[in-house]
């Protein structure tokens, strides 16, 4: 059994009668990349916050790298590095200097200080940005930085609130290459994401969070996997008839509405080989397919599966980045 | 012993020092004041004080020495109001989520701003003694040379207990706003009966009792006492009048700027403590 880097039993948290967190528990192992997906508002940076010391635990048990979050909150502190959702950068100060002064914020000594800022400005490729103001670097150097940052300190557990909010397709591929890279030093990482690739691509588990609850958590496969092999989307011109007739078939595991004109089918076998089957049924019965699409489950549909809804990405983070922009 | 207010104040600093243009203004600005507002004043003013005869004894010193002192008092009470600000900035786009969510005590954060305001603050009086001397300030008239050191360290330390107390207070409402406007209006609203209701630039034996009250209690009255004591003396005689400020009256002043800055300081802590930056 590996060994728990992040033990949370029944975490809730509220703000005067908005519950934000509700009755949270997961475990997070050595090693690992966890990911809390949920759109925005569904209490993933509230739970990132308690868990980060930012905001005081009211309910529930805390156990991180060993230290109980309420008796030794300091202790927790110096294990973990934190990047946080929005900006939190001097933009007066140098890429050396930031790194400088976290380093001494966290107490290390000179020496492991100068030798953590040249490692860490090679890890994320900013040597040429060394003495660069952070006023002229861009929002993906920004970001590297801010991992830079939360790194200097070798923190046990490394968490990032939404680390690739803002940026780029290329930026963000990029981005999850340097945590892989991260990762595989050796650092655990809990991160909160509200993109479903990000959350695919990065993570070895993940819970899906919404309206402050965890819906269901597992790896990225088993999430998918638990939807069934495939998806089939159809169109046909009598979508009730054909939602009875295929709920009757065995290797038929749900069909839903999707969208205006469609159905969603899941089943539960290779949908190279039954879909044939299932089309020829149809055509007995009297009705007419107008449009068919298969595939692999995808994050989207897991999430879509478990709440009902689609996830939303509504971005008020975007407040955020135009706050800190403004400077 | 936890020395990490260091690293708040080598921030501070470096910030300080960055600002090219911000930095030659706050230098200048003081010495402009001496300058045309000093110079302006006492050309009429000491044609009206010199009407009237001098006391044996007492020295007379010119408007534009009076005055000094004021100016001294003033700048230091602008650049450690506006000491706190830094945070407010922090606060709402930078790196105060950083510091505080740093394993220290959170007591080094408004440490290293007070030691950040008595520097700045300690550079200032400098320049503007130093610029002045120049103008024809008579400091540290007939004074040996280890009696000015004696001065200069004496109004340092005013000027320091006096930094800190502002720079605190400061600090404290920094961490209570919400944007630099609201904050700017706030310190427009101090700065000025501060300023005018003290003896900066004029005595306050002719002000009207509620003024005299208010300018008694007043922390920019004691800091300007205290420079006079040590840069012009115990006893002088200007604008018409004579001035006598005994080492009781040095003493009850300093104290008074100490207990100020020891409030300041406990409502300081007490806002960065219970700050919640999420």
């Amino acid at each position: 059994m590996q060994e728990e880097v992040i033990r949370v039993d029944g975490l809730s948290h509220r703000f005067d009668d908005l519950i934000a967190v509700d009755n949270v528990s997961f475990r997070v192992h050595s090693g690992e990349v966890f990911s809390f997906l949920g759109p925005n508002g569904a209490g993933k940076s509230t739970v990132i916050n308690v868990l980060t010391t930012l905001l005081p635990i009211q309910e529930g048990e805390v156990v991180i790298a060993g230290r109980d979050l309420r008796r030794e909150p300091d202790r927790i502190r110096e294990a973990i590095g934190i990047v946080f959702q929005e900006v939190t950068l001097d933009r007066d100060m140098t890429v050396a200097e930031t790194l400088e002064f976290h380093g001494r914020l966290y107490g290390l000594p000179r020496a492991e200080r100068r030798e953590r800022v040249d490692e860490l400005v090679t890890l994320v490729e900013l040597e040429a940005k060394r003495d660069v103001l952070i006023k002229y670097l861009s929002g993906g150097m920004k970001r590297r930085l801010e991992i830079a940052r939360g790194l200097m300190t070798r923190p046990t557990v490394l968490f990032l609130d939404e680390p690739t909010i803002g940026l780029d397709p290329q930026t963000r591929s990029r981005m999850w290459d340097y945590l892989r890279g991260v990762n595989k030093e050796g650092t655990t990482i809990f991160l909160t994401t509200h993109y479903m690739d990000e959350a695919d691509q990065l993570s070895n588990r993940i819970a899906i969070m919404d309206n402050g609850r965890i819906i269901t958590e597992g790896r990225p496969y088993q999430l998918k996997n638990a939807l069934g092999q495939d998806l089939i989307y159809l169109e046909t011109d009598d979508n009730g008839r054909t939602q009875t007739v295929l709920g009757t078939q065995p290797s038929v595991t749900g069909v839903r509405r999707k969208g205006a004109a469609g159905l969603l089918v899941t089943i539960s076998e290779d949908g190279t080989r039954i879909l044939p089957r299932l089309l020829e049924t149809l055509r007995l019965d009297g009705v007419t397919v107008t449009g068919i699409n298969m595939k692999k489950p995808s994050m989207d549909d897991v999430f879509m599966h478990h709440t009902g809804r689609e996830i939303r990405d509504e971005g008020p983070e975007s407040f955020g980045a135009v706050r800190s922009r403004r400077r | 012993m936890d020395r990490r207010f260091l690293t708040v104040y080598w921030r501070d600093m470096l910030r300080y020092v960055r600002f090219r243009a911000l930095l030659f203004s706050s230098l200048v600005q003081p010495a402009l004041w001496l300058a045309f507002f000093g110079i302006a004043m006492s050309s009429s003013f000491d044609a009206i004080a010199s009407q009237v005869p001098t006391v044996p004894g007492i020295p007379r010193v010119g408007y534009l020495t009076f005055m000094c002192a004021g100016v001294i008092s003033m700048t230091t009470l602008f650049t450690s109001l506006f000491g706190g600000m830094s945070l407010l900035f922090d606060k709402n786009w930078g790196l105060l989520r950083e510091v505080m969510a740093a394993p220290m005590a959170r007591s080094n954060i408004v440490l290293g701003m007070g030691l950040s305001g008595i520097t700045k603050s300690c550079i200032q009086a400098g320049i503007i003694l130093l610029f002045g001397l120049l103008l024809g300030v008579r400091f540290f008239d007939g004074y040996s040379p280890f009696q000015t050191v004696i001065a200069i360290v004496g109004i340092l330390g005013f000027v320091s207990v006096f930094a800190l107390g502002f720079v605190f207070l400061s600090a404290a409402i920094a961490l209570s706003m919400e944007s630099p406007e609201g904050m700017q209006g706030i310190m427009t609203l101090l700065t000025m009966p501060i300023f005018f209701a003290s003896n900066a630039l004029y005595p306050i034996e002719a002000f009207p009792p509620v003024l005299q009250m208010v300018s008694a209690i007043n922390p920019l009255t004691h800091m300007v006492t205290g420079i006079r004591y040590f840069a012009i003396g115990p006893e002088f005689s200007a604008i018409g009048r004579t001035f006598t400020y005994s080492t009781t009256d040095l003493m009850v002043s300093f104290g008074a700027l100490c207990l100020f800055a020891a409030i300041t300081f406990a409502l300081a802590l007490y806002r960065v403590r219970v700050a919640r930056i999420t």
